[in-house]
């Protein structure tokens, strides 16, 4: 913090939310008289402050940076193993000790000057991040089309007591999050942003804190253990991890050969098992004003803020050996993040009843029971486009989400509300025109798209001019973009 | 669409498969003897499919201004229809390359908040693609809806 404010009347409680100041600070109506009362040092200092410098970030975050050569040269030499041995037989202790004396202060040197140019502003409508030593970088995050707002915390990063601070907002790219803050700076911040892209008076929203939260669930580690052995994914990287370096090993009898191939795969297989458990542990799902909020992770912890409004669409899975029990899996897809990304997981596995009263809350309006139902199979001819697949697909309309269902394995909804449809399509394959079949496909917002495959062509038609006057009249019932105006 | 786009899509098949039937030629005929230059006659086979192919394609292209979405569809052997919603445009982008130029076209492009979304009209009249820019950002405008 280098712009701390001076002394006033009234220092400002940067850091830690406080407990609870007054019931009612976040009604907006309240807020500016609130603040019209008396000087208030604090926000004036900011905006003298911020336009021209901003914050700087935690002092720790140059170390992150001096990784970056270190690391380099790590993977150069594990890429060209055989010139680098042969290279450093040829060096000798000087070199050696030479060379680090060189690489290591100029990491750390660039390391520290890139913190030292990096600075970041709270205005009324913006976050502003500033980096870049030589090719300066100005990055302007509007904060009325803030998408979600992670908070998340590495490990190491735990240990020192840093954060990471992530806007979605559409367009925005990996450069443009903060990392690292000091972890109160992180969720005081969060607070700040939050409170102020949902239309608070700009005075107020500083000292606005956490709005409060009710727990909506939170998923038992039993269950979720029970849930990943249940699913096919981790045991199918298991059982290639076992059985495809030894095949190799036994075919082409080069050791070299089957740990090349099974690193990655042991990497995959991890990541679908262990990994997953790690980063699904305690998952703790939340309900405010702000939106709902995602907390979870056993070593590093996450945070995941989406305003209200915000989700483009739904999408529940359902694997083959959870559907007895009545599990479900529900992923999210907010705009911004970039096309690709992972989806936000709302739910790692929870029962169908309780994951549509969580949904329920997330978007209002949605019925899931009612979603599943209205999805209708294709009809029988659809099996000569598809052959085994076919039956898996069905499409359907409630009065708020356009519904597709795809698979058979692991059996997948996915619900568009009608209000985030941007587009809608209709393709056609000559295979497809003999059987009369058609695809109709829904662009939403978050650079996706999901598709009713092999309706009836007719059908298909109808549904294609239907959806485009659902979609532009379900705009009509949305909230406004600041969610407390 | 224009009849220009035709005839430039015509010719630019033309140029590709008569270079490519030369080169085919003398790549296999002058190491080997002019019997086997004869492959190269697939590139004018392709070309003569390709004429008719483009040709049908070409008639095949509609767009439709109706009251509150625009409707693109085109196609013959994979067909597609496409519905924007007015309200749902967020940049409307006229191009025109210097090829399109030299036969005084120019390509109209829609874009909504889905990078998915695929809506496109080539071979406009450069009048024709101003107006239609106009009237659609006006009546993007007029029904804004955001994300």
């Amino acid at each position: 913090m280098t712009s701390a404010p001076g002394p006033g009347p009234e220092p400002r409680h940067e850091g830690r939310p406080q407990p609870q100041p007054e019931p009612e600070r976040r009604t907006p109506a309240e807020a500016p008289e609130d603040a019209g009362a008396g000087p208030q040092p604090g926000p004036l200092e900011r905006e003298r402050v911020a336009p021209a410098e901003g914050r700087r970030l935690h002092p720790v975050t140059p170390w992150r940076r001096a990784w970056a050569p270190i690391a380099a040269m790590v993977v150069f030499s594990a890429q060209d193993y055989q010139r680098t041995r042969e290279w450093f037989e040829h060096l000798t202790l000087g070199w050696l000790l030479a060379a680090f004396a060189v690489v290591v202060p100029l990491a750390a040197a660039y390391g520290f000057l890139s913190w030292w140019a990096t600075y970041y502003a709270v205005t009324d409508t913006e976050l502003r991040i500033r980096t870049g030593l030589v090719f300066r970088r100005v990055a302007h995050l509007r904060l009325d089309r803030i998408q979600a707002v992670d908070v998340s915390r590495p490990l190491l990063a735990r240990v020192v007591g840093v954060a990471k601070l992530k806007l979605d907002v559409v367009g925005t790219s990996a450069k443009d999050e903060l990392a690292f803050l000091g972890e109160a700076d992180a969720v005081a911040l969060r607070a700040e942003l939050l409170a102020r892209a949902a239309g608070i008076a700009p005075e107020a929203a500083p000292r606005a804190g956490e709005a409060p939260e009710r727990e909506l669930l939170r998923v038992p580690p039993g269950m979720l253990t029970v849930g990943l052995l249940l699913m096919g994914t981790g045991w199918g990287f298991l059982l290639a991890l076992l059985v495809g370096p030894l095949a190799l090993w036994w075919f082409s009898g080069s050791l070299a050969a089957a740990v090349a191939t099974g690193l990655p795969m042991a990497g995959a297989a991890w990541k679908s098992t262990v990994g997953r458990y790690l980063n699904e542990y305690d998952w703790k799902v939340a309900e405010s004003p702000d939106g709902v909020r995602v907390d979870h992770g056993l070593l590093n912890r996450e945070h995941a803020t989406v305003p209200p409004g915000r989700v483009q669409s739904v999408r529940l899975r359902e694997p083959l050996l959870w559907r007895r029990r009545g599990w479900v899996r529900v992923e999210l897809a907010v705009a911004g993040g970039g096309a690709g990304e992972t989806p936000t997981v709302l739910l790692p596995v929870a029962e169908r009843a309780v994951a549509a009263r969580v949904l329920a809350r997330v978007l209002p309006g949605v019925d899931v029971a009612e979603a599943v139902r209205v999805a209708a199979g294709v009809p029988r001819r659809g099996r000569f486009a598809v052959p085994v697949w076919w039956r898996g697909y069905g499409h359907g309309v409630t009065a708020s989400a356009f519904v597709t269902r795809h698979g058979r394995l692991t059996r997948v909804h996915e619900l568009v509300p009608h209000a985030k449809v941007q587009s809608v399509r209709l393709t056609q394959g000559p295979w497809q025109r003999r059987l009369r079949l058609a695809d109709v496909h829904v662009d939403h917002g978050a650079n996706g798209s999901t598709a009713a495959r092999l309706r009836d062509a007719d059908e298909a038609r109808d549904v294609v001019a239907a959806q485009a006057d659902r979609s532009r009249t379900g705009r009509h019932a949305a909230r406004p973009e600041r969610w407390l105006t | 669409m224009e009849r220009g786009l035709l005839r430039m899509r015509r010719t630019v098949l033309l140029t590709t498969t008569g270079v490519l039937t030369l080169g085919t030629a003398a790549a296999l005929g002058l190491p080997l003897g002019p019997g086997w230059a004869l492959p190269a006659l697939v590139w004018p086979a392709t070309a003569a499919w390709g004429w008719f192919a483009l040709g049908r394609n070409w008639r095949s292209w509609r767009y439709v201004e109706r009251d509150d979405d625009l409707l693109i569809s085109r196609g013959v052997l994979w067909r597609e229809l496409t519905v924007v919603p007015y309200g749902r445009m967020q940049l409307v982008e006229v191009t025109s390359g210097p090829l399109e130029r030299r036969y005084g076209l120019a390509r109209l492009q829609l874009h909504t908040a889905a990078a998915t979304t695929d809506a496109a009209i080539p071979g406009l009249l450069p009048a024709e693609a101003e107006r239609l820019r106009d009237r659609l950002t006006e009546l993007g405008e007029a029904r804004s809806a955001g994300l």
